[in-house]
């Protein structure tokens, strides 16, 4: 049907001048957006295929490429906008279910660019990281109830198991599937310089990153795909994924033609079958079923592990987290409604869940307002971009922050949402062989570690200007925050006062 | 106008503080205190003072000494008739003062020695000093225009806005005497106007004296308030008052302990120490990571039968301590020493998060 065609909302835009028939870009592209038709004599494009994922304008040697949005247009109309028309026509023609992929891209409020970082002038001084030591190192779990004695008196170590990181923040979960083993490596492997972890996602753990398990968090999901004893206990701590911030509500979907040798003999599952989590654990239709997996958790690490319990930011979070933290777990992380995803429902993903920094404060004022923030570490996800976002996450409240779409973006991802395709030029989001091999490991490992440790001196510069020089005395220190362009409301649940007061 | 009471909003201040400890428990006059304080005049600007006492009462050292300030009569009868239900009153006066230019608007000042009753303590089911501990609080935040300075066994706090030698004066402080005697010059950014916020700030029998002011405040208030305490006036030296009830008199650390938490030793000190050490330590800092206290802090902290003295971790404050005899000093500086004792055995500066501590009994730990 005519009224199918939808012109492209990019444009590739070749400079003949300089393009020399390379077909470096053609090579490049798993959307075959290029090609070079004999008869035609120069290089032509099919924008339409075109996802604006940069691969091909990065890598032309003459620079010849760019991509432009078109300026094409619908008749201007302040209700019905030009995405709204299309996603009709595309539901119209296809019945289907629109599928998007990575954070939340609309136009919501982004609160963090409405917080403001405090500093020292006069009454106290600010400190200097370059001469004074500045303390980042972050324990995760929950706090002794109390304090015992030997006969000596020497304190007994009471303390429950704990994750010990150099920095608070971790990689958070993405699935060996939704990415590529080179991603996966990657990532395991700056953990591990880094002193931090990364988390394997829900499925399962490829046998030969085991020996990063120091540095691994074992998720346990829905589908509890690739879960068995020794996965376990391979990691430093157990994540149980109850929801997840793109999607709240509903489980995963990786479809057959991702499920590869490899990837299928991880997830315990055969080969071209799809991976369905359900949206629910099937074994926990309450708070009692929660605990119960908990302790089963437990019992089978011997209590040596933490066990973390992932939520999505959801609008009764405050008491479902009230519940989590009696439930025996010691972390729970909260991911809020930008955070990323391999592929989700569109209108979930753009419709449901909130934000995590009124979630991560409403969490942090109800915990303590019920005596039990300490029964819990809290950890915060779903879009944080940058070390000023974690400083604020963790005034709030936050005891370590997750990243997930920046560390992507650092092994190269442009953040063009189309990972449910599978056909990532980055080789991040993908499982053909020929794209995962352009992600070099060794330059992945090297550009995480850039990144955070290019973050780590950012918030010692930022503590040490608000006179803190450790992590902890940070940690729900909302005085060091003011907002701007807030209402009363929306201070009040972040618990900050307006900038000027 | 309405004018803003402390409490009602944050007030930073810088400071000095002073310190007079005998450690064969010999009593002396206040007066030592007050001189001590004088030289260090240009570090207050009138706007606080304080003393805190110990020793004082022997003739009702078994008996709580509540130190209250009313607005009005109306606030006395409250107070009253709330202690009267839930303390024997052994004797009650107002707290002798002599009229000063320097010292005015004073609220009306009683004393009143009381015991738990019995049958609400039992029925309470709470221990003697948590007990004395809620009643304190319930005074403070229910009972408009009343306010319970100080609230200890055989030790009292006298405050006022002022300078400390002016304050010591009005409180005819001379003719006190006491085994340790601490004291608090104010330099407010704001102007409190109320007395109730001078320090020192006390809870049972500890009171403390602070010269700075910390970065990591609202980190420790909202980790504090969790386990029951209120923090009404906003101010550091609250806190860290809280701080050291919570984990000392609660969860039984010792004032050494109290410390490597307060002032934790960097995480690389840590690493550097005998493993029994370096166990106990990471054990301390990650129980009670929200206790630790960052930015600039001299404290003197004064119990029964004792007195302590604490730096911040990168000792931001000056604070000196000099002994002769059995007499300890501890002062923001050392002419404050110097001035009242200046034939000293030793005199040094604690290095940052080094706890000083002596007792009557045992010495210095």
């Amino acid at each position: 049907m005519p009224v199918d065609y939808l012109y492209p909302e990019y444009e590739v835009i070749r400079n003949y001048d300089r393009c020399i028939n390379c077909r470096v870009c053609e090579r490049q592209c798993a959307n075959e957006v290029h090609e070079f038709p004999e008869n035609a004599g120069k290089m032509v494009c099919d924008s339409s295929k075109c996802v604006n994922c940069h691969r091909c304008v990065a890598l032309c040697p003459t620079k010849a490429l760019k991509i432009v949005k078109s300026d094409h247009t619908f008749k201007h109309n302040a209700n019905w906008s030009g995405k709204a028309i299309t996603e009709i026509y595309k539901q119209a023609g296809t019945g289907g279910v629109l599928l998007s992929s990575m954070g939340n891209p609309e136009n919501y409020p982004i609160y963090f660019d409405k917080m403001l970082i405090n500093a020292s002038q006069v009454t106290n001084p600010s400190i200097d990281p370059l001469r004074e030591p500045m303390e980042t190192r972050t324990y995760l779990g929950s706090k002794p109830k109390e304090i015992r004695r030997d006969q000596d008196g020497r304190l007994i170590n009471t303390l429950p198991p704990q994750i010990k990181l150099s920095m608070p923040i971790m990689f958070s979960a993405m699935s060996y599937g939704s990415i590529s083993y080179n991603a996966h490596e990657s990532l395991a492997r700056a953990a591990q310089e880094l002193g931090i972890l990364y988390n394997t996602g829900e499925g399962g753990l490829h046998e030969s990153l085991y020996k990063y398990g120091q540095n691994t968090i074992v998720q346990v999901a829905s589908g509890r795909f690739g879960v068995h004893k020794e996965y376990l206990g391979s990691g430093a701590a157990i994540e149980i994924k109850m929801g997840q911030g793109a999607k709240p509500g509903i489980g995963g979907h990786l479809p057959g033609t991702k499920i590869g040798g490899d990837i299928s003999r991880t997830r315990m599952i055969p080969e071209g079958s799809d991976a369905i989590s359900p949206a629910p654990h099937h074994d926990i239709y309450s708070i009692e079923d929660l605990r119960q997996l908990v302790f089963s958790l437990k019992e089978a690490t011997e209590y040596q592990k933490p066990v973390i319990v992932k939520i999505a930011a959801v609008h009764n979070v405050s008491a479902i987290a009230s519940g989590i933290a009696r439930s025996g777990a010691d972390i729970i992380a909260i991911d809020g409604f930008r955070g990323g995803t391999g592929a989700a429902p569109t209108r979930i993903r753009d419709n449901v869940g909130i934000p995590i920094e009124l979630a991560l404060a409403s969490v942090d004022s109800r915990l303590r307002s019920e005596g039990i923030r300490d029964n819990v570490s809290i950890i915060a996800a779903g879009s944080i971009r940058s070390s000023s976002d974690i400083v604020k996450a963790i005034a709030l409240g936050a005891d370590c922050i997750y990243i997930g779409t920046s560390a992507l973006l650092a092994l190269g991802c442009h953040l063009c949402r189309s990972c449910q395709t599978g056909k990532c030029n980055w080789g991040i989001a993908t499982q053909r062989e020929d794209l995962v091999k352009r992600l070099n490991p060794e330059i992945g490992t090297v550009r995480l570690v850039n990144l955070l440790t290019a973050w780590q001196h950012e918030i010692k510069e930022m503590m040490g200007g608000m006179g803190i020089n450790s992590i902890e005395s940070l940690r729900g220190n909302r005085s060091m925050l003011r907002g701007t362009g807030l209402n009363e409301r929306e201070l009040e649940i972040l618990g900050i006062k307006h900038a000027g007061e | 106008m309405y004018e803003l009471r402390e409490g009602e909003f944050r007030n930073i201040s810088g400071c000095a503080i002073s310190g007079i400890f005998s450690r064969s428990g010999n009593r002396f006059s206040g007066r030592r205190i007050i001189d001590s304080m004088k030289v260090m005049h240009e570090r207050s600007n009138g706007l606080g003072g304080g003393f805190a006492a110990y020793g004082i009462y022997p003739e009702y050292k078994e008996f709580y000494a509540l130190h209250v300030f009313y607005d009005d009569t109306q606030a006395r009868k409250d107070c009253e008739s709330f202690i009267d239900a839930h303390f024997d009153i052994i004797n009650l006066s107002r707290i002798p003062t002599r009229k000063t230019p320097a010292i005015t608007d004073e609220p009306l000042i009683w004393r009143y020695f009381v015991a738990p009753l019995p049958t609400r303590l039992a029925e309470s089911q709470l221990d003697e000093k948590e007990y004395t501990v809620r009643c304190v609080f319930a005074i403070n935040t229910s009972i408009k225009g009343a306010y319970v300075v100080s609230g200890g066994k055989n030790m009292g706090v006298f405050k006022a806005v002022g300078y400390p030698e002016d304050v010591g004066e009005f409180y005819k402080l001379e003719e006190y005497e006491g085994y340790c005697f601490t004291a608090h010059g104010r330099y407010p950014t704001n102007t409190p106007g109320w007395w109730g916020g001078a320090h020192p700030f006390s809870l049972l029998d500890h009171s403390v004296v602070h010269n700075g002011e910390i970065s990591s405040y609202d980190a420790n208030r909202r980790a504090i308030e969790m386990y029951g305490y209120k923090c009404t006036l906003q101010t550091d030296t609250e806190v860290i008052t809280y701080i050291i009830d919570f984990l000392h008199r609660r969860k039984g650390l010792s004032f050494k302990e109290v410390c490597s938490v307060m002032a934790a030793p960097f995480w690389s000190t840590i690493e550097a120490m005998p493993e029994d050490d370096r166990n106990e330590l990471i054990y301390l800092r990650s129980t009670f990571s929200s206790q630790l206290i960052t930015g600039p802090f001299s404290i003197i902290v004064g119990f029964e039968g004792g007195i302590m003295a604490l730096n911040d971790r990168l000792k931001l404050r000056s604070m000196v301590v000099g002994e002769k005899d059995e007499m300890v000093y501890i002062a923001s500086e050392e002419a404050a020493i110097r001035v009242i004792q200046n034939d000293l055995d030793r005199i040094r500066a604690p290095k940052g998060g080094e706890c000083v501590m002596f007792t009557v009994d045992k010495g210095d730990e």
